[in-house]
């Protein structure tokens, strides 16, 4: 597939460019084989320097990249028997969370996830990753069951946010993310979250309660979305690269805050450059962490689930009222 | 003055100046036009004495109106906001926050109390709206949970009164978080049996709607208060339609399943106070 390349990514764009014409060329029978290697190497070296001092703004680009692995990709790369699982057993099945039994390295495990779509098509049938209250509940359901059959739940994180519609107000698009909170958070069973796209606000955190919580290099998680709250603040969406620096969304930011465990690295460019090495270090992660919940036990992690989101905010305690 | 005046000046000599009207002294109900006599409007509990019209209540004052006037202690006000981002939009949110700090002479959006209604122990929890749009932040996070143990501890029920914007921007991930923090209190306080009451008030919306508020043993609404996730102007950019009358209001809410009931801000004394001695198998609580 053809790399579709952001806008700040067009001088890298353009040597993509002369390097395929001029590969074209040697097919051809015109030895230009020495110009390209040069030109590979500098295109490498482009990469490398744009990347190395991408703003908050940029990577929220590459976290929204329409070529970036979505859950469905993640699991055809990582897990094997998915067996999935569908809809809330009271209205409707959501395709914007996708669920279901699989294995991971051969152990049992219940994966839950956004899922969006590839083309016009499937992205409507998706609705962009935007969840309604079924989707939410669909999870809710999947993850009782894992909590019953003793398997850890793995979700994993990519939306702009809740679906923001009428029909998603009436049947209770707050109430259903409220009670995935509160549900992980006493959930019987080891949760590991995965930030691997966009992490939109309330509609990211209704999956991201966990005993890990960790976010690919190039992830995003973030109040409101820089649009939102630069159209809120600023009264101008036009500022959204403000409102993206100022927000800190980045896991580079995260991680010291302690909202973020882990940070996954991706392969320069962003994972969708090569799956292949971006899969491979989720796997290696994942693998960690499943480790390192595997050696508490059960009441030991609920108690560090719960001391460690009892410890979230930054706030000082002044002696007098 | 005129030239008869200045000739034979009248016995009875009018006043300069015109005795000006104390400022709020008078207050005009948006929903009804009724001009109020501010006294009576406070004294009805800021509801409008003609049409029923449930203005916007401080947090203060709104546990005032709720618990009993004996037995009163604060929880949590050494809690206060620090700008961890050092966020900057327009404006810087330190200034911000020193702004709505005199404003309302409060130094974060929830004010949290122990006290008792009608003689039943409770913790109460209220949101101040004109701070910052009552947005939840660390603060409100701590705070909150702050109240919810303080019931725990004392096998009190726990109530809190919404008026919320949802998360505040200006702490970022932090707000979000505190989406989650809230709701895992509610766990603990569950698990030993003590109720959690959520009033719903105007408005209640985002993260604090998808949060701690949609999870009361009992919800309960305030007369056509705006609830719901997504605020109508997101909705209607988003759907590109006209949304339905009604909307997002208490009343649409119970009518779909997501609230109890609705309770006149009048009757949430007496409502609630028997509503809680019932669940905690307390006897009736007397009411005077």
């Amino acid at each position: 597939m053809k790399t579709t390349y952001l806008d700040f990514e067009q001088p890298i764009a353009e040597l993509e460019a002369k390097i395929e014409s001029l590969t074209e060329m040697t097919e051809s029978g015109v030895d230009v084989s020495g110009e390209v290697t040069q030109l590979r190497k500098k295109s490498a070296a482009l990469s490398k320097s744009i990347y190395s001092k991408l703003n908050a703004w940029q990577i929220s680009q590459v976290a929204r990249h329409p070529q970036r692995p979505y859950t469905l990709d993640i699991i055809a790369a990582l897990f094997t028997e998915f067996e999935e699982l569908h809809g809330d057993r009271a209205y409707a099945d959501d395709p914007a969370i996708v669920g279901g039994m699989a294995r991971f390295e051969g152990a049992p495990v219940m994966v839950i996830g956004h899922q969006k779509g590839r083309d016009t098509k499937e992205r409507q049938y998706r609705n962009f990753g935007m969840p309604r209250p079924e989707g939410y509940r669909k999870a809710l359901r999947l993850m009782r069951l894992a909590e019953k059959f003793q398997v850890p739940v793995l979700t994993f994180i990519d939306t702009p946010g809740a679906y923001p519609g009428i029909d998603a107000e009436e049947r209770g698009q707050s109430e259903a993310i409220a009670r995935n909170l509160y549900v992980m958070a006493e959930l019987k069973t080891p949760i590991i979250c995965t930030v691997v796209g966009e992490g939109g606000s309330g509609g990211a955190l209704a999956i991201g309660v966990g005993d890990v919580v960790q976010m690919l290099q190039y992830a995003t998680y973030s109040v409101i979305s820089p649009e939102g709250c630069a159209s809120i603040l600023w009264k101008d969406a036009g500022k959204a690269s403000m409102a993206a620096e100022a927000l800190s969304i980045t896991a580079a930011k995260l991680k010291p805050l302690g909202l973020v465990d882990q940070v996954v690295p991706e392969p320069l460019g962003g994972a969708h450059r090569d799956l292949d090495m971006a899969m491979e270090n989720l796997r290696q992660s994942l693998r960690g962490a499943l480790s390192l919940v595997g050696e508490s036990s059960l009441p030991q992690l609920l108690n560090r689930r719960y001391e460690r989101l009892m410890s979230y905010g930054k706030f000082k305690e002044s002696r007098r009222a | 003055m005129s030239w008869f005046q200045k000739i034979i000046r009248p016995k009875i000599q009018r006043r300069e100046t015109r005795k000006t009207v104390p400022e709020g002294l008078w207050s005009k109900c948006p929903a009804c036009d009724e001009v109020l006599y501010s006294a009576d409007l406070d004294n009805n509990a800021h509801v409008c004495p003609k049409c029923g019209y449930h203005h916007r209540i401080g947090a203060r004052r709104r546990l005032d109106t709720f618990l009993d006037e004996a037995g009163r202690s604060e929880i949590g006000q050494t809690v206060a906001p620090v700008d961890t981002l050092k966020f900057k939009d327009s404006r810087k949110y330190a200034d911000r926050m020193t702004e709505a700090a005199k404003a309302t002479n409060e130094k974060d959006a929830l004010v949290v109390m122990e006290g008792t209604v009608h003689g039943v122990p409770v913790v109460v929890a209220a949101f101040e709206f004109r701070y910052m749009g009552g947005s939840m932040g660390s603060v409100v996070g701590e705070r909150f949970v702050r109240g919810v143990d303080a019931a725990i501890k004392g096998k009190k029920a726990f109530v809190c009164f919404s008026a919320s914007g949802g998360a505040r921007m200006q702490e970022g991930l932090l707000s979000l978080m505190q989406m989650a923090k809230t709701s895992a209190a509610l766990t603990q306080l569950s698990a030993r049996r003590q109720p959690f009451i959520s009033v719903l008030t105007d408005p209640t919306m985002g993260g604090v709607s998808a949060s701690f508020a949609m999870l009361g043993d009992v919800i309960v609404g305030e007369p056509n208060a705006l609830i719901g996730f997504a605020g109508p102007r997101v909705i209607e950019q988003t759907v590109r339609q006209t949304l339905p009358e009604g909307f997002q209001r208490s009343e649409f809410l119970v009518e779909h399943g997501a609230v109890d009931r609705i309770i006149d801000r009048r009757e949430m004394r007496r409502e609630l106070a028997l509503l809680i001695a019932q669940l905690q198998r307390r006897k009736s609580p007397v009411l005077e």
